[in-house]
């Protein structure tokens, strides 16, 4: 009798995509429900929206394309480029925001480029750009955290808005948004870039009452919900832990030397970490399998560019956060940044020898 | 020698009635051929610029033009029928003089000719459609620069009669416009909801009556209407153009499948 002789590798990794796309859905579970509970119901009435969206898209697309759909309609990877772009909307934007994002993201940047595997940019990332740039009155309604706002935005109130742009008493989202004070409201990164502006300096603006008693009211706990999210994503081993530790790394740097040169008009490292998107972008979007750097070097390069660049739209760019447009010049620069760190293969030397 | 002189004469003097004939008959086949030939150029020449050779489509040429100004429909219109224009006057030209043009310093000599008809272009649009000459703004005196037009000046019009060259020069110009049209059709809708926008700048008061509200859009969609949306429409433009041509080939190729069966089965029986 003679034994079948396998060659190598002999360990397999069984994961396969469905079960990895999963993972990373349960994974923003704790930082969904914290935008949950301090911003209402917006960003889960947008998530429907959106993954409704996605599944259609999906559906013609792959049909068009004459491509197996029971297969890859359900491989994940849709549903959670729409989850992620219903959690980076604004909670109150009107629901063709998230239906016109989705379908840009699914049909031009994923599926144009050959599908999953295939596409250059992170579909969720250049969709929410792309309402960035197109729609800006829309994509910077950022609706305050619902211990500030007077009006009661139950689950009835927040859909008739995102539907009609008024909730079912009559207010408009403008009223929504309006403190009692009669200020506008928006999000604790935009409000310091406007009070720098003014003059302002960092602590006097943080008195304002989106900031709460630590860094950004609400927003400090959806971060906190990515980071354990990201940190659960890690011990999975479904992500590598180069790429978060470097971005979180290079924006810590990055603000820890302008705060401690200028405390004035530069705000804290830790608000930089825990407001915006910068833990979302650090474990679930920065980390995409597809779009990213592929060697470990290359990782950690990718993710010192996305925090320096995050911390230089943020402080000297036009939006309040970057970590969108951070993400994309990362995956533009990726291939080229894989093609300087290829690890050496074993067996041979430095240098292709 | 006499001998070989006298047979000559009698062929000739008697079949002269006959080869005059023949001649004529030859000299009308050929005319015929000419112009069948002429017909089979032209129809040659409207294909290859309208579809098959679109400067737009499958050279790629002029595309900055072709990208930054077809955000309306009123200024693509504007700018292909410029385009149009020049490219005529431009191929017509340059083949009426390519007998006196030294070869080594064609291309300046072109691009003189070019830039020449550009102005007077510009100086017209000054002058009697203002709105649109200030709407296309520099793209109007870089159709010097457009590739498409010096393209057929070398490819075509400097080795062909004038007549052709000028029909040259009106095929791929329409094909150029048509595409300019296309793009401004899909980014006006797309972009502001509407039709003709400002026709009136291009044609005068009574045009403002051609604008059309397509879809009530409360915002603008701005990536339409920006440069990043012109690549996107084009890219599938393109993919459409080339989805066409490749459903046009696999039908050919059963077709001729068949023929070559039926052959096959009368030779058999």
């Amino acid at each position: 009798m003679a034994f079948w002789i396998a060659s190598s590798p002999h360990n397999h990794n069984h994961t396969k995509t469905p079960n990895l796309m999963r993972l990373v859905i349960y994974a923003t579970l704790p930082g969904v429900l914290a935008q949950w509970y301090f911003f209402g119901w917006g960003n889960l009435i947008h998530i429907g929206l959106a993954m409704a969206t996605a599944l259609v898209c999906e559906f013609t697309v792959l049909s068009l394309r004459k491509k197996p759909i029971s297969h890859e309609l359900f491989d994940g990877s849709a549903l959670l480029t729409a989850l992620l772009i219903g959690i980076c909307l604004p909670a109150l934007a009107p629901w063709w925001i998230s239906v016109i994002g989705t379908m840009f993201a699914i049909v031009i940047v994923k599926q144009l480029y050959g599908g999953l595997g295939h596409n250059p940019f992170n579909p969720a990332m250049a969709g929410y750009v792309m309402l960035l740039v197109s729609f800006p009155l829309q994509m910077t309604i950022w609706q305050p955290p619902l211990s500030l706002v007077a009006v009661d935005l139950n689950f009835a109130n927040t859909l008739t808005t995102i539907l009609t742009g008024f909730t079912v008493e009559g207010y408009s989202v403008e009223q929504v948004r309006t403190s009692i004070d009669g200020f506008t409201m928006a999000t604790p990164l935009d409000t310091l870039k406007t009070n720098t502006g003014l003059g302002l300096t960092v602590f006097e603006s943080i008195k304002n009452p989106i900031f709460g008693d630590n860094f950004a009211l609400g927003w400090e706990w959806v971060n906190a919900g990515f980071l354990v999210g990201g940190l659960f994503l890690i011990a999975k081993k479904a992500i590598a832990w180069q790429t978060p530790l470097s971005f979180l790394l290079s924006l810590f740097i990055c603000s820890f030397i302008s705060y401690s040169l200028n405390p004035d008009s530069s705000a804290s490292t830790m608000f930089h970490w825990f407001s915006g998107a910068t833990m979302l972008g650090a474990f679930f979007i920065l980390t995409d399998p597809v779009t990213g750097a592929t060697s470990n070097k290359g990782r950690i390069i990718v993710g010192l560019l996305a925090g320096l660049l995050v911390y230089l739209i943020r402080t000297a760019g036009g939006y309040p956060d970057g970590v969108a447009f951070a993400i994309l010049l990362c995956n533009m620069s990726a291939p080229l940044i894989d093609q300087y760190t290829r690890p050496r293969t074993y067996g041979h030397l430095k240098g292709d020898k | 020698m006499s001998n070989e002189i006298a047979p000559q004469n009698s062929n000739e003097t008697k079949p002269t009635n006959s080869s005059d004939e023949q001649e004529i008959a030859a000299a009308a086949v050929q005319a015929e051929l000419i112009k069948s030939e002429l017909k089979a150029e032209y129809k040659e020449l409207a294909i290859q610029g309208l579809w098959k050779n679109n400067p737009g489509l499958v050279q790629l040429l002029g595309l900055c033009p072709l990208l930054a100004v077809t955000s309306t429909v009123t200024n693509a219109l504007g700018l292909g029928l410029a385009t149009l224009l020049v490219l005529i006057c431009s191929n017509a030209t340059v083949s009426a003089i390519r007998h006196w043009v030294p070869k080594e310093i064609r291309i300046p000599i072109f691009v003189l000719i070019i830039a020449a008809f550009v102005t007077c272009v510009q100086l017209l649009m000054n002058a009697f459609t203002y709105g649109i000459y200030q709407s296309l703004g520099i793209f109007l005196p870089l159709i010097v620069t457009n590739c498409a037009i010096i393209g057929r000046a070398e490819a075509y019009a400097s080795k062909n009669p004038v007549k052709q060259s000028a029909f040259d020069g009106l095929m791929m110009g329409l094909g150029f416009a048509i595409i300019l049209l296309l793009l401004g059709v899909i980014r006006e809708i797309l972009g502001q909801g509407t039709l003709f926008d400002g026709a009136n700048l291009l044609f005068g008061e009574w045009a403002s009556v051609l604008r059309v509200e397509v879809m009530q859009l409360d915002n603008q969609f701005l990536l339409a209407i920006l440069p990043p949306g012109a690549f996107i429409a084009m890219g599938i433009l393109i993919a459409l153009k080339n989805a066409i041509d490749s459903h046009i080939k696999n039908k050919k190729v059963v077709d001729t499948e068949q023929v070559i069966e039926r052959v096959r089965v009368n030779f058999d029986s």
